[in-house]
């Protein structure tokens, strides 16, 4: 048995770099320091199946081909398309992404990542108020007050709390004890057990409570005697104790992002982080899920100026989340062919939206049995990347990160895939 | 006034976007011409013949034409992007942006419309007699620049986020509007004749909303200013008894104005 040390682990966007992998005949057999989600990950949960070769849908029944015929047919099905979007992207390394972005063009198809599904309102915030963010060395170092709204790190972003907000740091020698928890959830979840205070606040009423505190902040009376159930003078204090912190930092999750009103729940939380800053330093970061959802976000933006549901239908790129997103093409019965790579749509996606990914071609490349690859029609497994293949990836503090290559694999990686679909796709719009 | 009847013949399967159809492309063409403007069937270049009948007469100046598009345009993007001058009317329902960007002339859909009617409009009028969706007179993504002036009018019921970012111009809503009417809105005139279920002006910082009908709730970030009677906006003259609100004090300097009618909505005053 071999160990791999410094192994970074690719499942969320926490992206620990301290994951010791046990490896046996080209196989990871076992993990220390990874969280149990990590670790399923890296050892292939129990039930997993994995594709070794591609598969396309012939009368119904699924039979293998190879990987030249497999690319042909994508490269086909994209080109003959007039509306095609190409989602997922979010696990997968920045290369991959960048290969993507390109075949969109070629193409001029739609492309999009899951942020479409997760952290997509906060971007759109972003762009309308700024980012005043940093990184999680820092907050491990200096901040004082952690908040968490919207979101329960304890089970989905499982060592977020003990490697950033708990242990000790530069200027927080002891750790917990040098820091005040709030957290701001209307449940009682796991993380909110752990806080010092627990805003509980009502259901879908996150903008209110936003908007009293920043209207509080700037020495406004608040006009009623409670908001989003929480009393007024509660609210007082809670502005009061964001205001004494030496670094603040702010996390959060869909429990915002997705409640009543998402883009502007975030867009005026971040105004709300900047305006405090005239009374201490506050930052935010938000608690991205896949590993390098993030990362495509980047690259999109660098390669087309805009973070995610870019079309490029007239050859240039346009973007409006609402008409672009791909649950908004699905749902309007837009789109007339779909590629989706490193996401599981399938799982995740409203009926209306599955409804049309059975009627219309659906490529899938994807390692293993998912519910998506249940309604491909064509099927390219890859090899998995952070794990079999290396590449880059953007934690959640947008800090990138080296991937390693921990074990050989047979299957070619994403970015091969994508681009022989690229120079087969160019060939066909060349003839066109 | 020449009227040019533009008439769907088939459905695409894929949305169809047509910003050249408008009287300021059609202005000097024969009828022959117009059947070859360029349209966009998905990521294709299609000529307008394809998926329209057209006839009639044209003119020499947008201002002399009206385009009717008689038939079904649900399945039809950006109606009248940026018109100057001129008439358009559509006999049924169109997708989203009609109107976008509009500058001068006149828009009547005689269905509903989809959402972005109306985005960043700068002049001219847009008339809407069934519901429209979400964000009508709104910005761009990510611009702070919404409806900068002219007139929409729609007079059934509309979605989420009307008037964000509005900045000029004034917009009429004879139904009901979903959450968030106003939000940051900084000039111009909001008007909703019926129900708003919350969050109306949200971090608005200049402007005038005035409702009419019943506001389930209010944000806690304006101040109440008392009640007042027959008010005067934009020189206009409203009847009526309004609870007076300014805000959103939320934003740095607001001085927005909400008003809200008397009738049915004490739950909202302190
Ligand atoms: S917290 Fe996230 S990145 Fe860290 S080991 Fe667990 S799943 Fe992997």
């Amino acid at each position: 048995m071999e160990l791999v040390n410094n192994v970074i682990c690719p499942f969320c966007g926490t992206l620990c770099d301290d994951i010791i992998c046990k490896v046996e005949n080209e196989e990871i057999v076992g993990t220390y320091n990874a969280c149990r989600i990590g670790h399923s990950k890296f050892v292939h949960a129990e039930g997993a199946m994995r594709y070794t070769k591609p598969l396309l849908r012939k009368n119904g029944e699924f039979v293998e081909i190879s990987y030249d015929e497999a690319i042909e047919k994508a490269a086909q099905i994209l080109v003959d398309a007039k509306r095609p979007v190409m989602y997922g992207w979010s696990c997968t390394d920045c290369a991959s992404q960048e290969v993507g972005m390109e075949l969109a063009e070629e193409v001029r198809a739609v492309i999009d990542n899951t942020a479409s599904v997760c952290h997509g309102p906060s971007l759109l915030a972003v762009h309308d108020t700024g980012y005043p963010v940093c990184t999680l060395g820092e907050v491990k170092n200096r901040a004082d007050v952690v908040v968490y709204w919207g979101c329960n790190p304890f089970h989905a972003h499982p060592r977020h709390i003990a490697r950033h907000s708990y242990a000790r740091g530069f200027f927080r020698e002891r750790g917990r004890p040098d820091r005040t928890m709030i957290v701001v959830d209307p449940r009682n979840s796991d993380t909110a057990k752990l806080a010092d205070i627990h805003l509980q606040l009502e259901y879908n009423k996150d903008y209110e409570l936003v908007d009293a505190m920043r209207s509080a902040l700037k020495g406004h009376d608040i006009l009623y005697d409670e908001v989003a159930g929480i009393p007024r003078e509660q609210i007082i204090g809670a502005v009061e104790a964001l205001k004494k912190a030496q670094f603040g930092i702010l996390f959060f999750g869909m429990g915002i992002t997705h409640s009543l009103g998402k883009h502007r729940n975030i867009d005026t939380a971040i105004m709300m982080t900047q305006e405090l800053n005239q009374f201490a330093k506050w930052t935010l970061i938000p608690m991205r899920g896949h590993y390098n959802v993030n990362g495509f976000n980047q690259v999109c933006t660098w390669e087309s100026g805009y973070p995610f549901c870019v079309d490029f239908a007239t050859g240039e790129p346009r973007y409006n989340p609402g008409e672009t997103g791909t649950n908004d093409l699905l749902q309007n019965k837009e789109a007339d062919a779909m590629m989706v790579i490193a996401s599981d749509p399938g799982a995740h996606f409203p009926q209306r939206a599955l409804q049309t990914m059975i009627e219309i071609p659906l490529i899938s490349i994807e390692p293993h049995r998912t519910p998506t690859t249940e309604l491909a029609d064509l099927i390219i497994p890859p090899a998995i990347v952070g794990m079999e293949a290396e590449g880059t990836a953007y934690r959640m503090d947008g800090v990138p990160l080296r991937m390693k290559k921990v074990v050989e694999s047979d299957l070619l990686t994403d970015n091969q895939i994508l681009t022989k679909i690229l120079e087969r796709a160019q060939e066909l719009e060349a003839s066109k | 006034m020449s009227e040019i009847i533009i008439t769907p013949k088939i459905q695409s399967n894929v949305p169809l976007e047509i910003p050249n159809v408008k009287p300021d492309v059609f202005a000097g063409k024969s009828i022959d011409e117009i059947k070859e403007v360029e349209i966009y069937q998905g990521n294709e270049i299609v000529k307008l013949s394809e998926f329209f009948e057209v006839e009639g007469e044209s003119a020499e100046t947008p201002g002399e034409i009206k385009i009717i598009i008689d038939g079904d345009a649900s399945n039809i993007k950006r109606i009248g992007q940026g018109m100057t001058a001129g008439e358009i009317i559509v006999k049924g329902d169109v997708s989203m942006y009609v109107g976008l960007d509009m500058k001068g002339g006149k828009i009547i859909v005689e269905g509903n419309a989809a959402s972005w009617a109306g985005q960043t409009m700068k002049g001219g009028e847009l008339e809407i007699m069934g519901s429209a969706g979400d964000y009508v007179g709104s910005s761009y993504r990510g611009d702070w620049r919404g409806m900068s002036g002219g007139f929409i009018t729609i007079h059934g019921n509309v979605g989420y986020e009307i008037a964000e970012y509005l900045s000029g111009g004034k917009i009429v809503v004879k139904g009901n509007a979903n959450h968030m009417p106003g939000i940051h809105m900084n000039s111009g005139v909001l008007i909703i004749e019926g129900n708003v279920t919350s969050r109306t002006g949200g971090e608005m910082s200049g402007g005038t909303i005035i409702v009419k009908g019943v506001m389930d709730e209010f944000l806690a970030g304006f101040k109440y200013l008392g009640i007042e009677r027959d008010i005067q906006v934009n020189g206009e003259d409203i009847p009526g008894v309004f609870y007076k609100f300014t805000g959103d004090y939320a934003i740095k300097g607001a001085h927005g104005t909400v008003y809200v009618a008397v009738a049915g909505n004490k739950h909202i005053v302190p």
